[in-house]
């Protein structure tokens, strides 16, 4: 599905490359916490230079799998393959990798730059060269001015840049973050995010970040694995999982999507014919599907991909759903309406405010049609 | 204290001090209006109280003095520790000035009227000259010290590891462990060090033991000496070394620990670097909680301790009831406390110039 989007000019995707190793195997990895599996025979692989997002909701296992990652929790069953060794069974202490803890987990009784060189003291370095990589640590998160500070003594964000610091001090070959932005206010934390992508392409390391938060994960990551109750669900790119989703899960989990269920009416090579269900409406889209005719599948929509219009849109018989306007959000660069259809389903639609005020306004109790573009379905087998 | 709202169920009421003359006023009725998410006061007892006339009237005459609800509160723990801490320490301050008399009470009295025209004071410092000129006493003090000290630092090497077990084990196990080491309190102190006679004596059971197990020959002299001392102090004083040191471990995160074998800290090392310099405030305060009372301690070193334990707490008793000597034994006391008052107040200052540093 990536030759759509791909163009002449190179881009990074590793996993693409038929010859190119993994970084990190995870192979047919369970971990079972008595009889709760947390993770369910997991297999996937991260490559050298990756901003790699493992996205789900609560307790779908993402963080069990960060700390097997990081040799908190052992694999039930399955191997972890890091930098080609196996790390199974290995313990934290002695594998190559380092992590960035939710709570920050900064020694309370030590100063930033202590902390920072907690890290190096335990590979007996040189004290020169300690205090060398601590101040590179500093620079690098800019904490100049709080070096002998103590946590208790920062703010939120400035904890969280001395927990960035002190993952990186030791040049590890794979950070590990989770939830690292949780904490933060929503403008620190989309400041933070570009300023994790910068260092992250500054150092040339593999981040392995988990979060709750799709935006996040869409911002910041190379590929996301969406996960739900212990499995992946999809692995790919932001833009592929958004897309182009797999099943109904990763679409609803990942913004916000209509979805219609129906069966197949007609498949040509380049598109297909979809009848939703009840209204009879014809959908068709952009691409064309493997399944026979009369099976049930789901067609999936974004509302900033359909638009409201009050008269019928010219030349279109199909992809053309008629309504009422149910309810307007206003939210200042887009509206969202929310039209109730004639068999009284709900349609939610996003339109950019692009001008101060539109000649025709759609207002509530208004008969709409709400029409798409073929390609703006996607089809969805399960 | 200006203004505050009164909140009851069924019936809300505002309610404001008067700033002049501090009466609590309420509103005449109910306020009619719902306040909604706000909790409040259950019950009508509240307003029962503010409007009853003694409440009214104490409240007056508090806010008149300057007294309002944090400084009362406050002053509660002060109150106590004037009554009971303060009060009789100057008394016995007072009575180790004195001298001795043979009369009731044993002591002469340290003002006194002469021909009921004028006020004679009477300071004695020579109970204190004595303390200083008397081996014994010297010498009692410092192996006071001594043994305190060193039961101290065998309490913290029993408790620690008890601790820290406590507080890594599994969360339902807590409650009843906890309860474990408060348990012997509820059997009399005196009682307890008893029973250690017969563990500890020459035909004790520790020594039945031994001898049956064929460690020893003879049995090992073990009460009366100072040893057995040690043991009935770390004994007896071993929940207060405990207390402060689970609650200090307890808290701890875990993820301090993580952090730490993630950095490339083994287990034993990260105890070292993060766990035992985090417990340091409970390893404070429980050699306090055990340093303090042991110094000062009687019963042990009388019941477990031999004829060559010299302690403080000792001296003291058989000067007030062997000798009926009741000022030398109160400069005996006074002087304790300032041996023991003296090195925390500095320890305390200490701590906290340090804190405010920020090191």
């Amino acid at each position: 599905m990536i030759e759509a989007n791909s163009q002449e000019r190179t881009v990074f995707a590793p996993w693409n490359e038929a010859d190119k190793e993994p970084f990190v195997r995870i192979e047919n990895v369970t971990k079972k916490f008595g009889n709760f599996v947390a993770i369910d025979n997991i297999s996937l692989n991260i490559f050298e230079r990756e901003f790699y997002a493992l996205l789900g909701p609560s307790g779908c296992g993402k963080t069990t799998l960060l700390r097997m990652l990081a040799g908190f929790e052992i694999p039930t069953s399955g191997r972890i393959i890091i930098d080609g060794e196996d790390m199974s069974k290995v313990p934290p202490h002695k594998r190559p990798v380092n992590m960035m803890f939710q709570s920050y987990a900064l020694f309370p009784h030590m100063t930033v730059e202590q902390n920072i060189a907690f890290g190096l003291k335990q590979d007996r370095l040189p004290k020169a060269e300690i205090a060398d990589q601590v101040e590179r640590m500093i620079n690098l998160v800019k904490l100049n001015a709080f070096a002998k500070r103590k946590p208790e003594q920062l703010s939120g964000g400035q904890r969280q840049r001395v927990a960035l610091a002190r993952s990186l001090a030791k040049n590890p070959k794979m950070l590990l973050l989770d939830e690292p932005l949780g904490a933060l206010d929503k403008k620190l934390r989309e400041e933070t995010q570009f300023e994790l992508m910068n260092i992250q392409e500054k150092l040339g390391i593999t981040f392995v970040i988990v979060t709750h938060d799709q935006e996040e994960a869409m911002t910041v990551s190379s590929r996301i694995a969406v996960m739900d109750s212990g499995t992946v669900a999809q692995i790919a790119p932001p833009a592929e999982i958004y897309e182009f989703p797999n099943s109904r899960k990763v679409a609803d989990f990942i913004g916000d999507v209509n979805i219609f269920e129906g069966r197949i009416a007609d498949v040509q090579a380049d598109s297909a014919q979809i009848l939703i269900n009840a209204s009879d409406v014809p959908v068709r889209t952009g691409r064309s599907v493997e399944a026979a005719l009369g099976e049930t599948v789901w067609v999936a929509v974004r509302p900033e991909k359909m638009i409201v219009s009050l008269n019928p849109p010219k030349n279109m018989t199909e992809n053309v759903l008629k309504g009422e306007v149910w309810d307007i959000g206003y939210l200042g660069k887009l509206s969202v309406y929310h039209v109730r259809l004639e068999d009284k389903r709900m349609v939610t639609v996003a339109m950019t405010n692009r001008y101060r005020e539109t000649e025709h306004t759609i207002t509530w109790e208004d008969s709409v049609y709400v029409s798409w573009a073929p390609n703006a379905s996607v089809v969805l087998m399960s | 204290m200006g203004r505050f709202r009164l909140r009851v169920v069924g019936a809300e009421r505002l309610c404001r001090v008067d700033e002049l003359s501090g009466v609590v006023m309420t509103s005449p009725g109910p306020i009619k209006k719902k306040h909604k998410g706000l909790p409040l006061v259950s019950g009508g007892l509240v307003s029962m109280i503010c409007e009853c006339p003694p409440y009214r009237w104490a409240a007056s005459k508090c806010y008149r003095w300057g007294l309002q609800g944090r400084s009362l509160t406050v002053m509660v723990p002060y109150l106590w520790l004037v009554l009971l801490f303060l009060a009789p320490f100057l008394i016995v301050v007072k009575i180790s000035f004195s001298e001795i008399r043979i009369a009731i009470p044993p002591y002469a009295p340290l003002f006194e009227m002469i021909d009921g025209l004028y006020v004679q004071l009477n300071l004695h410092m020579a109970n204190y000259q004595r303390l200083f000129h008397d081996d014994l006493y010297m010498y009692a003090y410092l192996s006071s010290l001594r043994i305190a000290a060193v039961s101290t630092v065998l309490t913290l090497l029993v408790g620690y590891p008890i601790a820290y077990g406590m507080a890594r084990a599994p969360k339902s196990w807590r409650l009843p462990l906890l309860m474990l080491v408060i348990l012997p309190f509820w059997t009399s102190f005196l009682i307890r060090v008893y029973a250690w006679i017969g563990i500890l004596k020459t035909e004790g059971f520790l020594n039945m033991f031994l001898l049956w197990i064929g460690v020893i020959d003879e049995p090992l002299v073990i009460l009366h000496t100072n040893i057995a001392v040690y043991i009935g102090i770390v004994y007896s004083y071993l929940p207060f070394m405990i207390l402060p040191l689970y609650s200090s471990l307890e808290k701890m995160d875990h993820s301090l620990l993580e952090a730490a074998a993630d950095l490339g800290c083994p287990p034993h090392k990260a105890f070292w670097k993060v766990t035992f310099p985090l417990s340091r405030p409970g390893i404070i305060a429980g050699c306090f909680l055990v340093f303090i009372p042991a110094v000062g301690e009687f019963v042990i070193p009388d019941l477990l301790g031999g004829s060559s334990t010299l302690m403080i707490g000792k001296t003291l008793w058989s000067e007030f009831f062997n000798n009926r000597d009741w000022p030398l034994a109160s400069a005996a006391a006074v002087i304790l406390l300032l041996l023991l008052v003296v090195p925390i107040v500095w320890f305390q200052r200490f701590q906290s110039n340090r804190s405010q540093l920020g090191e």
